[in-house]
């Protein structure tokens, strides 16, 4: 199969007819929500003669000076507001470091390396001068690892909860997962900080590994981090990223793969209200064959300068054949005010792929969803808390702790007020 | 007892110069324990009848009234509709991502039945009515309608009008997209409705099959917005005979000659 027939972008394919505001294609600003749907159509290649090329080599360093001091006009800081991120960026050293509040199952052990471990040198490198600076700023690693072929029998649960210090506290967390082990780790970001914190995940032969990712700040947090993935041969990752508090939150994931037949499936929810900025950029990398990408990220938006930003970029390598992969990003503005960017980019270098696709789409309530479920009797009102609780709960499930999932829908459900009737359904695990 | 009148109904949909009329003049009365089947081609405008009557945003009532017991119903909202006993059975029935059926469900009775129902009986109203669809138990924790089959959509639709016990029930295109083996265990599930209590049933559809299963009181022809002729069951047979054709052609005829007329009146 070639690329050309199995690249699609299937914004308009994805809501009913006649969905209206929340069915444009992701290059047509939603109409009348005052927010804009971006895309970056120009920047694919999907094979054939309209090649233009191998795009560039995206730079990656250890060295902060390498990439310059960012002005704010550059394509990886173009979105954030610099003098927001400014405290992390200017890289002040302290001895800060997160003290993990750690629940370790049998099978997962905690350590700490130094700055000099052979085992940082092998991370993937930051990708940003923020990343570089985090980590150096670190001082080594903390380190959780999990033994070959273990099943771990609950979560390994990070806590961090942030206690309002001027210092900006470096972090550095690598996870390392032996080969055909199972293992989900939680990583969970409460309290008042300013952090930068680099997460390295190791995902050996045939593991199974899923991270999830809790920004529930206090309001006034500022977090950035870089997030990597190294998914081993056959290995399946996945990630959840759940994103709800804090002043400005800014994450970067990469995804590669060292093996054939891993898999990745990268999920996202963020709820940004009035100032907050919360911006997400990924990055998969197929370089090798037969492997796949899955990635959905969803956000909602309300208050007057809500803001949210979505970078999914998709890349396959000339030898990653049979690759299959698809992003989506979905923004419900629910006020006006508020603005979601959201810019998918697929860059395809082999024809020979089993799928590739990306669809984006911002906009206001589905009035389809809505009439469907007025017409069973249900007010209007209990009808949108139902379809933004739905929003939400379609990622929040996939998290797959029903302790966890509650929790967050109920931060959720809190932020867009009382549900009648609604509080104690639980979110239901997909079968 | 129920009544639904439908006087001289005129529906456009589409803004301004784009307004294009579907419905031109639709007369239609369901009772309670009667079963109306209406029956016509593709984009004469059925399904439009069925939304307009549950309140779709999009279209436009132009001219006309639909009552139900005597209350405006043009003048009540969506949901209003459903609470005052008006169910339809949508042709595509709608995904709601992360709401699970049983939520949605319970959610509809308690709006439907001003109260919240008895979790117990409720539970076990549920399983019944999804064992008599023959419908596995697990479908209540899928999302609504998300992934489900076209046949798995259908008989959702079903199960919603069973267990929301609706006073008129608008079947739009039920039949459509099943198998034989569906088709005959939604339309047990209509007649179980209809052998229960005085619910008056409009079936939309555009084939007879349905209409084995389903036996209808009066058979309405539907073309191009609105109804050429009615009769009894035997109407049935005859379209199954004959299909559409001479309607189509009649009606083609009777708008170019009231189009003419019209032109004539405003010259
Ligand atoms: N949103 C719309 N905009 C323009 N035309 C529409 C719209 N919805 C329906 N129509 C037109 O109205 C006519 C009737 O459609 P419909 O009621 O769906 O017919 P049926 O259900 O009998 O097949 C068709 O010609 C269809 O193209
Ligand atoms: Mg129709």
């Amino acid at each position: 199969m070639s690329a050309e027939n199995t690249t699609t972008t299937l914004a308009g394919e994805l809501f009913a007819p006649g969905v209206g505001a929340q069915a444009g294609p992701p290059t047509t600003p939603a109409a009348g929500t005052g927010s804009a749907g971006q895309a970056t159509p120009g920047s694919h290649s999907h094979g054939g003669p309209a090649r233009t090329g191998s795009p560039a080599e995206r730079l990656t360093s250890t060295d902060p000076d390498a990439f310059g001091v960012p002005t704010g006009r550059e394509e990886t800081w173009r979105f954030t507001p610099m003098k927001r991120v400014r405290v992390l960026l200017d890289g002040a050293p302290s001895d800060a470091h997160p003290s993990w509040d750690a629940d370790l199952p049998d099978g997962a052990e905690l350590s700490r390396v130094e700055a000099d471990d052979p085992m940082l040198k092998g991370l993937p490198e930051p990708v940003d001068r923020l990343a570089a600076l985090t980590r150096q700023r670190a001082d080594g690693a903390t380190v959780v690892r999990v033994a070959a072929e273990a099943q771990l029998d609950r979560p390994v649960t990070l806590g961090f909860s942030g206690a309002a210090g001027d210092d900006v506290v470096w972090g550095q967390l690598v996870v390392e997962v032996g080969a055909f082990a199972q293992a989900t780790i939680v990583l969970d970001h409460t309290g008042l900080a300013r952090y930068s914190g680099g997460v390295a995940v190791l995902v050996g032969d045939g593991a199974q590994v899923t991270l999830v990712s809790v920004q529930d700040w206090a309001p006034g947090a500022v977090h950035g981090g870089q997030y990597d993935t190294v998914v081993g041969r056959d290995a399946t990752f996945k990630q959840v990223v759940v994103t709800l508090g804090g002043d400005l939150v800014r994450l970067v994931s990469n995804v590669q793969y060292s093996g054939p037949g891993g898999s990745a499936d990268l999920y996202g929810v963020y709820f940004a209200d009035e100032t907050q900025h919360q911006e997400h950029r990924l990055w998969v990398d197929h370089a090798v064959p037969h492997c796949r990408s899955n990635v959905l990220y969803k956000g909602a938006l309300q208050g007057e300068d809500a803001r949210t930003v979505w970078i999914g970029d998709v890349r396959i390598r000339p030898a990653a054949v049979g690759t299959e992969t698809y992003e989506l990003n979905r923004n419900l503005v629910l006020t006006d005010g508020a603005r979601a960017d959201s810019v998918p980019n697929l860059e395809i270098e082999t024809g020979e792929i089993v799928g590739a696709g990306h669809a984006s789409a911002t906009g206001r309530f589905d009035d389809e969803q809505l009439f469907y479920l007025c017409s069973r009797g249900i007010d209007a009102e209990t009808a949108r808390r139902l379809v933004v609780r739905g929003f939400f709960a379609d990622v929040v499930q996939h998290i797959g702790l029903p302790e966890l999932q509650d929790r967050l829908m109920g931060t959720i459900e809190a932020r867009l007020g009382a549900l009648p009737g609604l509080e104690e359904q639980p979110v239901e695990v997909p079968a | 007892m129920s009544v639904l009148e439908i006087r001289d109904l005129h529906v456009t949909v589409g803004e301004g110069d784009d307004a294009k009329e579907i419905l031109r003049g639709v007369d239609l009365t369901v009772r309670s324990g009667e079963t109306h089947a209406i029956m016509g081609p593709n984009g004469s405008g059925k399904s439009t009848l069925a939304y307009s009557i549950a309140g779709h945003p999009k279209y436009t009532i132009t001219g006309g009234t639909v009552t139900l017991d005597g209350e405006d119903v043009l003048a009540m909202t969506v949901d209003e509709r459903a609470r005052a006993g008006l169910f339809l059975a949508m042709q595509y029935p709608v995904e709601v991502p992360g709401v699970s059926v049983s939520n949605f469900l319970r959610t509809a009775a308690t709006a439907v039945k001003g109260e919240a129902p008895k979790l117990r009986t409720w539970v076990k109203d549920v399983k019944t009515e999804m064992a008599g669809l023959e419908m596995d138990p697990t479908f209540a924790e899928r999302n609504v309608n998300e992934g489900f089959s076209g046949g798995e959509k259908k008989r959702h639709e079903i199960l919603q009008m069973r267990l929301l016990k609706p006073r008129i029930a608008i079947l739009d295109e039920t039949d459509s997209g099943l198998d034989v083996d569906a088709l005959r265990i939604v339309s047990e599930g209509v007649n179980r409705t209809r052998a229960e209590g005085d619910v008056g049933v409009l079936l939309i559809t555009h084939y007879t099959r349905i209409l084995r299963y389903i036996k209808p009181d009066f058979v309405h022809v539907f073309v191009a917005g609105r109804i050429v002729e009615e009769g009894g069951p035997e109407l049935a047979d005859k379209l199954e005979s004959e299909g559409y054709a001479a309607y189509v052609k009649d009606s083609n005829e009777v708008a170019s000659a009231e189009k003419a007329a019209a032109e004539v009146a405003s010259a």
